[in-house]
């Protein structure tokens, strides 16, 4: 008969147990990691469409993906185009955290049969409770928007998650950013009132007003280090496939 | 033992008359938590039923081997390696209802139900009756979820699982949903409206004081 009270049972019980449970997980994870993965870069690219307001479910997104963003560029505060590295796998929230000038920016250039091309930017911010984050499309003159998403970790369900939700992230479309060739963000602000200076802007959400704010902060921060790109599209020499023949 | 009970009544008591919810009042806060629509309630409800069936056949197997000292932390362990399991499937095969869980599935280990059913009961019991007990519980657990789940999503967003059910001419008529549905304060007062009506229909379930 063991003694079941003894030390050296109790720590042979624990280290048996954590080995068999530690290996029941790593099998579990290993097992699950690539499905896992496959979902995470689904609903990343579905979030990518629904900026250009293309919806798609899960059986048909890559394809749908492969088919509108024909290019994924990286550029630096500059504008000028990086080499050698994948849009899709930069980390924006990352990023964020870095200065401007040392930023991998990431765009989706977007082809929509009929509507020309649309230069889609994610974006990364902070909300009341935690990560939000979303992306927006503008239009070929780097100035109009064309659509937008936005999405959240854990806001306040009926407050600040409205902001995913299409009644407020439409109000984006057809705003323009860039005023007498400077770049000025759209500023979400309380119903009813009007930014300072001459920012087009949205109206926020009631009872969301941090989450609201924070979709502002988030405006401002991801698309200011853009600057040089989206001023470049709006005075017609962006990036070689975008610029007009101006030889004669 | 001096008093046996039916398997039949080790399945069904949790149900009602023993429901771990409204009648041991355990497990409150995943209900304010998940409660404001249909499909993640449905959920959360399925995941503890498993994770509560699994967790208690487990610890009624090794329940003569655990040594008293630790049995606390082995209940633990066993747990929370179950709801990492249940958390990892759910982001493979129903990725957008995980999202929507987010932390709550990882807080399915402090729900005081499986503690407690561990604790009361698997510690104590043959695997079958510890399995019968785990579902019991978890289904009790999870129909309070689910009236609850209903009263909300209804009157707070007009839909149920994502569907509109209350029709676009009530709207036009006035109607307007609930906001104060959707917020915490509001599963609490529906959980006790639920309470409420279990113990009128239940005398021997009233206090007497």
């Amino acid at each position: 008969m063991i003694n079941k009270q003894s030390n050296v049972y109790t720590i042979v019980y624990i280290v048996v147990m954590v080995l068999i449970v530690g290996t029941a997980l790593a099998f579990t994870a290993m097992a699950l990691r690539d499905r896992q993965q496959e979902n995470k870069n689904a609903d990343k690219m579905s979030q990518i469409l629904q900026s250009v307001h293309l919806t798609t479910d899960r059986a048909t997104v890559v394809e749908e993906f492969n088919k509108y963003i024909t290019r994924q560029i990286v550029l630096n505060d500059k504008g000028e185009e990086l080499q050698g590295k994948d849009a899709f796998d930069i980390d924006v929230a990352a990023e964020v955290k870095k200065p401007v000038s040392e930023r991998l920016l990431p765009v989706y250039v977007c082809e929509l049969p009929g509507k020309g091309t649309k230069y889609i930017i994610p974006m990364s911010g902070m909300g009341l409770w935690g990560p939000i984050w979303g992306y927006i499309s503008f239009n070929a003159d780097g100035s109009t928007i064309y659509g937008a998403v936005f999405r959240h970790e854990g806001e306040t369900p009926g407050l600040g998650a409205e902001i995913a939700k299409p009644a407020f992230s439409d109000q984006f479309d057809n705003k323009t950013v860039i005023k007498d060739n400077t770049l000025i963000p759209v500023e979400v602000v309380k119903k009813g009132l009007k930014p300072e200076g001459n920012a087009d802007y949205v109206d926020g959400i009631s009872g969301g007003t941090i989450t609201s704010k924070g979709v502002s902060a988030m405006l401002n921060e991801c698309l200011t280090p853009y600057k040089s790109f989206l001023e470049g599209l709006a005075s017609g020499s962006a990036t070689a496939e975008t610029q007009p023949q101006q030889t004669h | 033992m001096a008093e046996k009970i039916s398997y039949k009544d080790i399945f069904f008591n949790p149900f009602s008359k023993n429901n771990p919810v409204i009648v041991q009042i355990l497990g409150i806060c995943s209900c304010l938590a998940v409660t404001a629509k249909l499909e993640p309630a449905i959920v959360m409800g399925l995941s503890v039923i498993a994770v509560l069936a699994f967790a208690n056949v487990i610890i009624s197997l090794i329940r003569k081997t655990i040594p008293t000292n630790i049995r606390i932390i082995v209940q633990l362990v066993v747990v929370a390696a179950l709801v990492i399991i249940v958390n990892q499937l759910l982001l493979a095969y129903a990725y957008d209802v995980a999202l929507q869980l987010s932390v709550f599935i990882g807080l399915i280990i402090t729900n005081c139900i499986l503690m407690g059913r561990l604790e009361a009961f698997a510690m104590g019991n043959k695997p079958w009756p510890a399995f019968l007990d785990g579902v019991g519980n978890g289904v009790g657990y999870a129909l309070i979820l689910i009236i609850v789940a209903f009263f909300r999503e209804l009157l707070g967003s007009g839909t149920l699982l994502g569907f509109q059910v209350i029709p676009q001419c009530f709207y036009d008529a006035g109607y307007a949903n609930n906001g104060l549905m959707i917020l915490p304060p509001m599963a609490l007062i529906v959980v006790a409206c639920v309470i409420w009506v279990h113990r009128a229909r239940n005398k021997e379930l009233q206090e007497n004081s």
